[in-house]
C-alpha cells in the first residue's frame, strides 16, 4: 500500500510542476519541490521580482507630486523630504514586506522548517518539531470574494493532547483560491499525504477535509 | 524509523577511534560527543567514561566506532568492529568516511543479529579493500588534490548556501540491502550548542516524551567534564572534541572572578552594618514620633534607595549563580547599576562644571514666582467672567480668595527659600554619584514638593465639588419622591412630609445654581493637577526602564546570539542518492523583543491603577485620583 501511494504521489508531484499558479492577488508564483531523501522534502515557492516599471512609475509620481509642491511653497525641504520618503519607503518594502522565496522543509521524525527569504536577503526561519505538531492539513477561508486554501499546521496544547492549542499557517506568500469548491485540487494536496506517508504523524488519520477553523494569524 | 545521529562538526577529521555519547531516551537517535582515539585501552576507557558519568550526570556510553583510516592506518576497520565484543551495547554504530569522499558511511549491528551484519559487512569490506587498493595508488595525488578541492568545494559551497564548512565529496551508499533502517546525520557545532540555552527556559527535569531537542542541548552542555581533556595531557586517553586544541579561557574573566569574592565579602559587610543602623532607628522609641515610614513609602527617592540595596544584597552574596535564569538576572542587575553609576556621574560632571548649578538655583526663584503669578492671574479672570460664563458672586469671590491667600503664603515661602536653594541644589547633585535614576527619582519628589499647592487647591476643589454632586444627586432622589437605602444597597420609594419636600426642592435649587461655579473651579485645579501627576509619571517610567531594561541580555544577543537560542534551523549539507542524508544544524537566535521580555528586571514599577473609562468616571464625581499606583517588587 505504501508503494504504490508513494508512486502515486511521484507522478501528482511531476503533473504539478508543469503548471503554473497565481496567489490571492493574481501574481503568477513558481511551486519547486525537491526530494532529499525518502522521508525529507523541500517545497519551494518563489515569487517574481517587481518590475521595473512598478518602481520607476512609484519614484516619478512622488517626485512629479513634490515637485509640484515645491512650486507653489518654494521651500526646497519639500523636495529632500520627498526623497527620503521614496528611499526609505522603497528600503523597508524590499526588507520587510516583499517575500521573495518561501520554502517549507520537512524532515522525517524531525520536524518541519518553514523559511521565508525576503527581495533585501534577509531570512526567517521557524522550526516546528515532531512531537508538537498535531497534524497538516489544508483550510480554507474566504477572502473577498473567493475561496482560498492554505495549508497550516495544527499544533498541540502542552496541557492537553488531544485538543489544538494553535494553528500556523505556512506559506504567507502562497494563498492559490480555485474555482472548484474542493480541496483536492489545489497544489497542496499531496503534501499532508506526503506527512501521513513518511511516517512523520502516524496518530490521526489523514486530513484531506475542509477543516474550518480558525486561525490565529 | 530513522535513526538521528547528532555528530559534531569538529570530529569530522578525526583520526578513527571509538565514538563517545548518549542514546536520547524516548527518541530513536544519539548524540556524539567525542572520539577515543587508538591506541586506548578498553578498560582506562570504560573507567574514564564511569569518572565523567559521575561527575556530569549524563548517561554516557560508547556508541560504536569511527574510522577514517589514513594511509598508514589499514586494516583498523576490522579492529574497531571487533571492539563490539569489548563493549557490549544494544546498538553498535559503525562510522566510516573515507578521505576524499563525501558523506559518511554508517552500519548499525544489532546484539541480536550479529551473523547477518557480519555477513554485509564482508561484501562490503570487500569492496572497501578492492577501493583501498585504488586509493593507495592514488593516496599522494589524493592528498593533493584534497587541498584543491577543498577549495573549490568551499567557493561553490559559499556559492550555494551560506554556512556549510565540512568537506563535501562523493561517496556510494552501501546500505540498499535489507529492511536497514534509514539513517540521518545532523551536523552542530559543539561550542555553540554547549553554551546556548533554549528559550522558553524550562526549570524541571526533561521527560524521554519531551522535545529531542531540548535533551540534545541539555546533554551537550551538561558533558562539560568531558571537554576538559585536551591532545596535551599526559593522560592515556586521547580524545577528539572541540576544545581537544586546548581550553579556552580569558585571563580578564578569570581575574575579575578572583577579585569578586573579597568584593563580595565587604559589600555583604557593609549591608549587614547598614542593616544594623535602620532596625537601630526603627526600634528607638525618639524616631516613632515622626511619621518616617509614611514618609519613606511616598518619596520615591527612599523607595529607589530600598530597591537597589535590595539588588546589591543579592548580588553581594558569596553563593555563584546556579542555573541560567539566576545568572542572567545577576548580570543584567550588575549591569544596570554600572551603567547607572556612569550616566549619573556623567550628569554629576554636567552639574558641577561650568557653575550650572547657580545658574539653575537662579532660575528656580523666578520660575516659582513666574508660575505663582500665573496663577493669581488665572484665579482673577475666573473671579471675573470667564469664557462669558456668569458665575454666582459671592461664592466666586469666596474661593478666589481663599486660593489667593494660599498662593500668597506660598510665595512668601519660597522666598524664605530662596537663599538655600542653592545649596539643596548642590547637595541634591550629590545624588547623582549613586545613579541616574536616585538624580531623576530625587527631582521627581522635588516637582511633588514645589506644586505641593496645587495638589492642595486639586483637593479643595475636588472636596468641595464631590460634596456637590452627592448633595445634589440624593436631592434629586428625594425631587422624584425616592430614598437610598442603605441595608439593600438601592434606590427604593419613600413618602416625604411636606416640610421635607418644601426644604429638599430648596437646597436643591441653590445647590444647582451654584453648581456651574464649583465646577469651574474644579475643572481648572484638576487640570493643572493633571499636568504635574503626567510631569511625575515621565519621571517615574523613566527610571523603571533604567532600572528594568536587561542591557547584558542585549548585548549578549548582539554579540554571542548562540547563547540565547529560540530554536534551530536546519539546512542540507550532502544529498547524494546512496549516501545517508547530512544536515546542518544551526541556532536560530532569539528576537530582541523576546530577549527584553523574557529577561526584564521586575520592578516596583509605577502603572496606571485605573483604566480610562474608570479615570473618567472618577473625575466626573469628584473623587480624589491617585493614578499611579506603586507595585510592590514581585519574589520569585
Amino acid at each position: 500500500m505504501c508503494k504504490s501511494v508513494l508512486q502515486c504521489q511521484h507522478q501528482i508531484l511531476c503533473t504539478m510542476e508543469g503548471e503554473s499558479f497565481t496567489d490571492i492577488n493574481g501574481t503568477p508564483i513558481f511551486l519547486d519541490c525537491q526530494s532529499h531523501s525518502t522521508f525529507c522534502r523541500e517545497f519551494t515557492v518563489t515569487s517574481p521580482k517587481v518590475p521595473v516599471t512598478k518602481v520607476i512609475v512609484f519614484t516619478c509620481s512622488i517626485w512629479l507630486l513634490a515637485y509640484a509642491v515645491f512650486l507653489f511653497t518654494e521651500d526646497t525641504v519639500v523636495l529632500t523630504s520627498a526623497i527620503l520618503i521614496t528611499l526609505v519607503s522603497m528600503m523597508l518594502y524590499v526588507h520587510l514586506v516583499k517575500v521573495e522565496q518561501e520554502t517549507l522543509f520537512i524532515i522525517g521524525s524531525l520536524g518541519v522548517q518553514m523559511s521565508s527569504s525576503y527581495a533585501s536577503g534577509r531570512e526567517t526561519t521557524t522550526f516546528i518539531e515532531l512531537n508538537k505538531i498535531k497534524d497538516i492539513v489544508i483550510n480554507e477561508a474566504i477572502y473577498m470574494h473567493q475561496i482560498i486554501y492554505y495549508l497550516c499546521v495544527l499544533l498541540k496544547d502542552p496541557s492537553d493532547p488531544d485538543a489544538v492549542s494553535s494553528v500556523v499557517p505556512l506559506f504567507q506568500l502562497f494563498c492559490p483560491p480555485t474555482l472548484e469548491r474542493t480541496a483536492s485540487t489545489s497544489p497542496y494536496h499531496n503534501i499532508p499525504a506526503y506527512f501521513q506517508v513518511s511516517g512523520l504523524n502516524q496518530r490521526s488519520p489523514l486530513q484531506l477535509t475542509d477543516k474550518s477553523l480558525q486561525p490565529e494569524l | 524509523m530513522v535513526l538521528k545521529i547528532f555528530y559534531p562538526q569538529c570530529c569530522n577529521l578525526a583520526n578513527s577511534g571509538l565514538l563517545i555519547g548518549s542514546w536520547i531516551q524516548g527518541h530513536n537517535s544519539a548524540v556524539v560527543l567525542a572520539v577515543v582515539h587508538y591506541p586506548f585501552i578498553p578498560g582506562q576507557v570504560k573507567r574514564y567514561i564511569q569518572q565523567i558519568q559521575a561527575q556530569s550526570g549524563v548517561k554516557l556510553s560508547v556508541l560504536g566506532s569511527w574510522s577514517l583510516p589514513s594511509e598508514a592506518e589499514k586494516g583498523v576497520e576490522n579492529f574497531l568492529r571487533d571492539l563490539r565484543t569489548i563493549f557490549p551495547q544494544d546498538r553498535w554504530l559503525q562510522i566510516s568516511r573515507k578521505m576524499g569522499q563525501t558523506g559518511f558511511n554508517c552500519s548499525i549491528l544489532d546484539r541480536s543479529q550479529p551473523g547477518k551484519e557480519a555477513a554485509q559487512q564482508k561484501a562490503t569490506e570487500d569492496e572497501d579493500d578492492e577501493d583501498n587498493e585504488d586509493d593507495e595508488d592514488e593516496d599522494d595525488e589524493d592528498e593533493d588534490d584534497e587541498d584543491e578541492d577543498e577549495e573549490e568545494e568551499t567557493e561553490e559551497k559559499k556559492e550555494e548556501t551560506e554556512k556549510e564548512e565540512t568537506e563535501k565529496e562523493e561517496e556510494k551508499k552501501e546500505k540498499e540491502e535489507t529492511e536497514k533502517e534509514k539513517i540521518l546525520f545532523v551536523h552542530y557545532d559543539q561550542r555553540n550548542v554547549m553554551l546556548s540555552q533554549l528559550h522558553p527556559i524550562q526549570t524541571e527535569e526533561l521527560d524521554p516524551s519531551d522535545s529531542e531537542l531540548r535533551q540534545v542541548f541539555q546533554i551537550v552542555s551538561l558533558s562539560q567534564p568531558l571537554f576538559l581533556l585536551d591532545r596535551y595531557d599526559d593522560g592515556p586517553l586521547k580524545s577528539t572534541h572541540w576544545q581537544s586544541g586546548g581550553q579556552e579561557a580569558s585571563i580578564i574573566v578569570e581575574l575579575l572572578k578572583m577579585a569578586s569574592v573579597p568584593l563580595c565579602l565587604t559589600i555583604s559587610w557593609f549591608f549587614s552594618v547598614w542593616s544594623r543602623i535602620c532596625s537601630f532607628c526603627s526600634n528607638s522609641r525618639l524616631l516613632h514620633l515622626l511619621p518616617l515610614n509614611f514618609l519613606c513609602s511616598k518619596l520615591s527617592t527612599c523607595v529607589q534607595l530600598s530597591y537597589r540595596s535590595d539588588h546589591l544584597r543579592a548580588l553581594s552574596s558569596p553563593k555563584t549563580a546556579v542555573g541560567h535564569s539566576e545568572f542572567m538576572r545577576k548580570a543584567n542587575v550588575l549591569v544596570s547599576i554600572l551603567v547607572d553609576m556612569a550616566l549619573g556621574f556623567l550628569l554629576m560632571y554636567w552639574l558641577y562644571s561650568d557653575n550650572h548649578i547657580s545658574m539653575l538655583a537662579n532660575a528656580l526663584v523666578p520660575a516659582a514666582d513666574h508660575v505663582a503669578k500665573e496663577l493669581e492671574e488665572l484665579l482673577q479672570w475666573l473671579m471675573g467672567a470667564p469664557a462669558g460664563l456668569k458665575m454666582n458672586r459671592a461664592l466666586d469671590e469666596v474661593l478666589g480668595r481663599f486660593f489667593l491667600y494660599h498662593i500668597h503664603l506660598w510665595i512668601s515661602y519660597i522666598h524664605l527659600m530662596s537663599p538655600f536653594v542653592e545649596t539643596i541644589l548642590w547637595y541634591g547633585g550629590l545624588s547623582a554619584g549613586l545613579g541616574l535614576s536616585f538624580a531623576l527619582a530625587l527631582l521627581s519628589d522635588m516637582v511633588a514638593l514645589l506644586t505641593f499647592h496645587i495638589y492642595c487647591f486639586y483637593v479643595y476643589g475636588a472636596r468641595l465639588y464631590c460634596l456637590k454632586i452627592y448633595g445634589l444627586s440624593s436631592l434629586w432622589r428625594l425631587f422624584r419622591g425616592k430614598k437610598w437605602n442603605v441595608l439593600r444597597q438601592r434606590v427604593d420609594s419613600c413618602s416625604y412630609d411636606l416640610d421635607q419636600l418644601f426644604i429638599g426642592t430648596l437646597l436643591f435649587t441653590i445647590l444647582l445654581f451654584l453648581f456651574p461655579t464649583t465646577a469651574l473651579y474644579y475643572l481648572v485645579f484638576t487640570l493643572l493637577r493633571l499636568l504635574v501627576v503626567v510631569l511625575q509619571g515621565i519621571l517615574h517610567l523613566t527610571v523603571d526602564l533604567i532600572n528594568s531594561l536587561p542591557l547584558f541580555a542585549v548585548a549578549l544577543r548582539l554579540t554571542r546570539f548562540y547563547r540565547l537560542a529560540e530554536g534551530v534551523k536546519f539546512s542540507v549539507l550532502c544529498d547524494e542518492p546512496d549516501t545517508p542524508l547530512h544536515l546542518l544544524m544551526e541556532i536560530n537566535p532569539l528576537s530582541c523583543a523576546s530577549v527584553i521580555k523574557t529577561y526584564r528586571t521586575p520592578t516596583y514599577s509605577c502603572y496606571p491603577k485605573d483604566s480610562w473609562t474608570n479615570l473618567v468616571k472618577k473625575l466626573f464625581v469628584g473623587e480624589l485620583i491617585y493614578p499611579w499606583k506603586h507595585k510592590t517588587i514581585k519574589t520569585d
